[in-house]
Parts: structure tokens; sequence; C-alpha cells
């Protein structure tokens, strides 16, 4: 309805006065009905000129195998690429912004170039990469602490990287610790068992994230069976992304979401 | 029918709009123009006009059969039934004394095609409305007569939307077209504490809780017949697929294969058989059973996550489903039997929920193409040539789109309010309204 209830019900009134005497008799003209609005049409887009607002890697220094977050905006351009294999990540948009988490092996630099008719622009970040410290000892499990305690304590969630459930080279190294502290658990806790859940970050749908999520927990288990931890002690679960560890909209909460985590029963 | 419909086409010179051909061919390019004065009501009827008169105009509008002439244009004297009218010896429109006649909404600046008049009153403690339909265009009114009906239903809101409902729902069938009054909309709400199944009338109307696992209850789907409600729900075995009969409002059986993860079923035309995902594998795929989840067998052979199966509900020999199996997750098509895959989409972002039309044609789905990971928009595609429609833009993201019965609306979920909400359109993007706002509300499915 175009007309608001106010004026609808003003006009009936006026209009009932003469009709509440019988239905099926004419009656007096009704007021008609205000015009509706009319709508403005959108105001021209300006034109614009490529401007990279910033581009930025944070942390600027990691340690191998860890991540850090490139984050860009650009204003004006009809693309922007990064270098490095990363490619065209936005294109004929007032605004192209975005992050990217990269795992340089060695010391690297980014390159970002945005371009339109009126030329190109680059601009250009380096991520400095450090050798990471030996692996920290394991404790051994206080023994009056309860199964699932014990897991919560020593087993370490391992990360993924967007709409991938490869086990990346840090998920190698937390899985190979949690494999070999599994051994000892289940050796010290007999009737344990464990279930590894599979998570997603926000940005898939959640169809496809729980089948991702259910892929990132196989990956897992699979890993840690190659490892000799007994696979009849572990369960997979999927939560895809219904049940997220944080709700931030940017890629340091995203990766804190791609990930399986382990629970033990 | 049709033959009424193209003939009131061909002898009007409505300018085609400019639309790209795809959307033409959902929505139509020309329609016959309806005039639809308020409607009065005597006594205690009166109380119920507005609601009345905005349900008559909102299920007309949204059939997008007809264009609507707008209010502020009508002629001053309004018949409420037939016998009002009275041909003049000679046609004056600028005689205020004269009786109505047929011109008055022939003529400009109306130019209708059809009048739908009448008046409502309470008889016997019952909301009575009394509703014509009149072809304009005729020399005089006994030809112009289309429809006159008298409604009955309960003196009270409810009572008024039904018989606007049924007063519109004959309108419509008059041009083939089935009304959207009495379809249901099922979604996923979190407003009770956790996600669960609820459903609503096509406007929102009657929202109402339909699961009860106070865990997460998601995915629905329906029967094409509308008898059964099967979704997907984290039971102590991981998510797994439960069916619910919505005839007696309890769960009938369906065996899940041994795996971590069943998901998003999608019934045959006959309601025979159900495609599903399964994790069976170790990788989600596409698999076929008996709509008990008996005689099961695996679709797609490969080791991506494949998920979303939607069975064609028109010839139920075509599949389209979603595939990480080139990288990101597009949409695919195939046979039931599995075999000529062919990807729909360019390969571009990440596609996902595909969602045939009734007609099995085109599929709606959900797009990142040209936007940033998570940023989907919903586009429709003519599955037999490839070519697709951008139908959202620059409002949030927007995912799950479904079809309405009639094949012209949407109803999709989109966070361009702020927080996730059940929101329909009709097919060319236009006519959006937003149906929920209690809770965060996703995964509309429309059902008859």
């Amino acid at each position: 309805m175009t007309i608001t209830r106010k004026t609808a019900t003003v006009a009936l009134t006026l209009t009932l006065s003469f009709f509440a005497t019988g239905c099926k008799k004419k009656t007096g003209a009704p007021t008609p009905p205000s015009k509706p609005a009319v709508e403005r049409p959108p105001d021209p887009k300006p034109v614009a000129r490529p401007i990279v607002k910033f581009f930025t890697a944070e942390p600027t220094t990691i340690e191998k195998g860890q991540a850090s977050s490139l984050k860009w905006e650009v204003a004006g351009a009809d693309t922007v690429s990064i270098d490095q294999g990363i490619g065209t990540v936005g294109s004929n948009s007032a605004t192209i912004a975005g992050n990217r988490s990269v795992f340089p092996s060695a010391t690297t630099t980014y390159t970002l170039t945005a371009r339109n008719a009126g030329g190109s622009v680059t601009d250009s970040v380096t991520v400095n990469v450090t050798n990471p410290p030996p692996p920290t000892v394991t404790p051994t499990p206080a023994p009056k602490a309860t199964f699932s305690e014990v897991i919560a304590r020593e087993i370490q969630d391992v990360y993924f990287d967007f709409d991938k459930s490869d086990v990346r080279e840090d998920a190698r190294n937390t899985l190979t610790q949690n494999a070999d502290k599994l051994k000892t658990i289940f050796r010290d806790y007999p009737n344990g068992s464990l279930t590894i859940e599979g998570h997603a970050d926000e940005r898939g749908s959640a169809e496809y994230n729980l089948g991702l999520g259910d892929r990132r927990a196989i990956a897992a288990k699979e890993f840690l069976v190659q490892l000799g931890v007994p696979g009849d002690r572990l369960r997979t679960l999927s939560y895809g992304k219904e049940r997220p560890q944080c709700t931030d909209n940017n890629e340091g909460c995203w990766q804190k979401n791609r990930r399986a985590h382990f629970t033990g029963q | 029918m049709k033959l009424l419909l193209a003939s009131i086409a061909c002898s009007l010179t409505l300018a085609a709009q400019q639309r790209p051909d795809i959307i033409g061919q959902i929505v139509g390019t020309q329609k016959a123009t309806i005039a639809i004065p308020d409607l009065r009501g005597a006594g205690r009827a009166s109380e119920q006009m507005n609601i009345l008169n905005a349900t008559l105009w909102r299920d007309i509008e949204d059939a997008a059969i007809f264009k609507m002439a707008p209010k502020s244009m009508y002629a001053l004297r309004i018949p409420q039934q037939p016998q009002d009218f009275r041909k003049p010896l000679q046609y004056d429109p600028n005689n205020r004394n004269a009786a109505p006649w047929l011109q008055d909404w022939s003529d400009p600046p109306v130019n209708a095609d059809f009048l739908a008049f009448g008046y409502a009153a309470e008889q016997e403690g019952k909301l009575v409305l009394f509703g014509w339909l009149f072809n304009v265009r005729q020399p005089d009114i006994t030809s112009a007569q289309v429809i006159g009906k008298l409604y009955t239903a309960t003196l009270d809101e409810a009572g008024a939307r039904k018989v606007a409902h049924e007063f519109a729902t004959d309108i419509l069938r008059q041009f083939g077209v089935e009304s959207l009054a009495g379809s249901k909309v099922y979604f996923v709400s979190n407003r009770s504490g956790t996600k669960e199944i609820w459903s609503m009338d096509y406007d929102g109307a009657g929202q109402k809780q339909v699961t009860s696992y106070k865990s997460i209850t998601t995915m629905p789907s329906i029967s094409p017949d509308g008898t059964r409600l099967a979704f997907t729900s984290w039971t102590p075995n991981g998510p797994q697929i439960l069916v619910h009969s919505l005839e007696t409002m309890r769960r009938i059986p369906f065996y899940n294969p041994r795996a971590g993860t069943n998901q998003n079923a999608s019934y045959t035309p006959d309601g025979k058989m159900m495609a599903f995902s399964s994790s069976a594998s170790g990788f989600s795929q596409i698999y076929l059973a008996n709509a008990d989840g008996s005689n099961l067998r695996r679709v797609t052979q490969t080791r991506a996550v494949e998920v979303e199966p939607k069975v064609n509900p028109k010839t139920g020999g075509e599949v389209v489903f979603v595939s990480g199996r080139g990288g990101s997750p597009q949409v695919y098509k195939m046979n039931i039997e599995g075999a000529d895959v062919q990807r729909l989409t360019t390969g571009e972002g990440q596609a996902t929920n595909p969602s045939w039309n009734p007609q099995g044609t085109h599929i709606a789905f959900a797009w990142t193409r040209g936007y940033d990971p998570g940023n989907f928009n919903i586009f429709v595609m003519d599955v037999a040539t490839g070519n697709y429609v951008q139908l959202t833009s620059g409002a949030g993201r927007n995912e799950n789109p479904s079809w309405a019965p009639d094949g012209k609306h949407i109803v999709f979920a989109s966070d361009r309010g702020g927080r996730m909400q059940i929101w329909s359109m009709l097919a060319d993007g236009s006519q959006l309204r937003q149906l929920t706002s209690s809770g965060i509300n996703e995964k509309p499915v429309w059902s008859k």
C-alpha cells in the first residue's frame, strides 16, 4: 500500500458516515488517497583515479610457519592485484578492501598493483621470516586430572587456510606434538576417546563449510593415525561454521575459526 | 485461461520494459492493468478494512502478472456493486453527477483493463465480503463481469486476511496463476535460544516453531507434496538428516548412512527418493536413496567436498550441486546417475545454494563473483544456456534463495539490515519485503 494507515483511516471515517446506513446502498464518493512518494534517482558515481589508501602486513615479522595478514584498501581502481602468486584480489568496485593470510617460508616482499584507465599505482610491504624456537618440552599430565581435562590442557588446536583442508606446515608440527602426547595420554587413560571437531570461518556457505569442517577433522585424524595414534579412539565431528570461537569480521578471527579442535570423553 | 491472458497481452499496446531476457522469461514483460480501489466496510466490518485492503492489494501485486493502477488516479465515483453502474447516453468523464461507468476505469488516467471492487459487511456475526472482478474494456455490465462472489470468515483480523486471500486467489486463477496466499515458508530461527525450524505464511504472518530439538537444527527441505519436512540436526552421532511428517508433526524414519555428516536432503519430484550429501567416504559426496534412506547409492566419486544436491523438480533426471572439485566451490549439473557432469558457474569466487525454479528451467543461487569471500549475492541462471543475471548488489550478504510455487518470486536470507533475516522479492529484484525481524533467521525454503 502506498498510502499510510492514518490516511486510510481518515478516508474511511469520512466515507463511513455515509456508508453506515446500509452496505448495499449507493454512497458518497470517498476521498482519493494521497499520491505515492516519488523516489529520487541515485546520484551519478564520481570518477576516481586509483588511490592506495593502505597496504600493510601484520605482523611484519613472523616465525617460519606462522601467518601474516596482508590488508589493503584501494579506491577507484578497476583491478587490484598482488604478486607472489596471489593474483587479482578485487575489481570494479568503488573501494576494494580486503585481506589475505600469507605463509612465506622466507622473507618476502609483496607488491600491490592498482590499475584503472588512468594508469597504475603500486605499493609494497615486506614480511620478515625468522626460524621458530625449538618445541617446548611436554609436561607430564597430573595423574588426578580427568581425561577431558588432560586433553583440554595438552592437545593444541590446528589451523587451516581459507577453503582448504590440507594440513599446512605449522599444523604438521602441532599434530606431531599432539600425536606424541596422545600416545602417552591414551596409555594413561585406557577408556578415554577423543573427538576431533572440524570448524570453518563464517565466509563460506553453511552447507559447504559443514563438508569442509568434516574434511578438516578427518585430515587431522588421518595425520594422527599415520603417526601411530590408534584410530579406533578418534572420532570426527563437523560443526561447520555453527560454533565459531569468535564472531569478528576480520582475518584474525576467521583464522581462529578455521580449526580442528580436540575434546576428550 | 492462458488464451485469455495472451489475448489481453496482444490487445494492449504496453511499452515493453527493457529487461534482460532471462528476467523477462521469468516475470513476463507485458502486463494487463488492474485497478483495486479500497473496499469499504459496513458496521463492525469497517474495523477490518485496512487489513483486508492491504492483503488484497499485496496478493495481487505480488503475483506480478498485473500492472497496478495507482490509487491516486482513480475515479471519484467508486462502485461497490454492479448495480451502481449506469450506462450513460453519452459518456462525459467531467459530469460529477453521473453514476459510475466502466469508462471511468478504462479511460485515462486510470487506463485499467480490470477493476476489482466490492464491499464488506457484518452478517450474523460473520465477516462477509462481496467481491467482483470486471473487465472494464467490455461494452456493458453483463459481459464485463468476470467474478461475482461471496466470501465469509470470522469477524476479526484473521478473517479479513482470509477473505482477502480467497478473493485474490479467485482473481489470479482467472489468469492461470496460483496465488501465493496459502503457501508457506520454512526457515531456521534462533529466537527460541537454539536454531530450530520455523514456518510462516508467505507474507510473514503466522510465524510458528516447528521443531524443538534444542541442538542445532537447520537446512530445511520440503517434499514436493508438502507433507514431509527433512532437515539436518546435530544428534549424538553428529549432523544427521531427520524427517518429520507435516501432517502428524511427528518424526518419521530415515536411515542415515554411517557418516560424520549427512545433510542437504532434496526429494525427487515423485517424493519417493532423496538426494543428499554424506561424508561416508571421507569426503562429503552426493548420494541417492529411497525417501526412508534405504537402497543407498553413491552418485559422485571425487576427493572433494560436494554438497547441496537439488533434484530438478520437473524432470527428476537432473541434479545441480555444489562441488569443490575444481578448487573453490562452484555450482555443477549432472544427471541423477552421476554422469554428464558440467560446471555451470564460471569458476570465479564461491558459488553455492542452488535452487531450481518449479519449471525446472532456471536456478537461483548465491555467488561471490566480483566480491570478497563471503559477500554473496543472489543470481539467476538459465540452465540450458548458462546465461545469468545478478539480482542483489551492494546490500550485505545474500544467500539461500528459494523459488515460490509461482516461479516468479524468490525468498532468501540477507543481513542487509544488520542481522540475517528472511526477505522475499520478485525474480527481477523488485518487490523486496522483509518477512522476519525476531532473532537471527536464515535458510528459507518456499513450499506450496
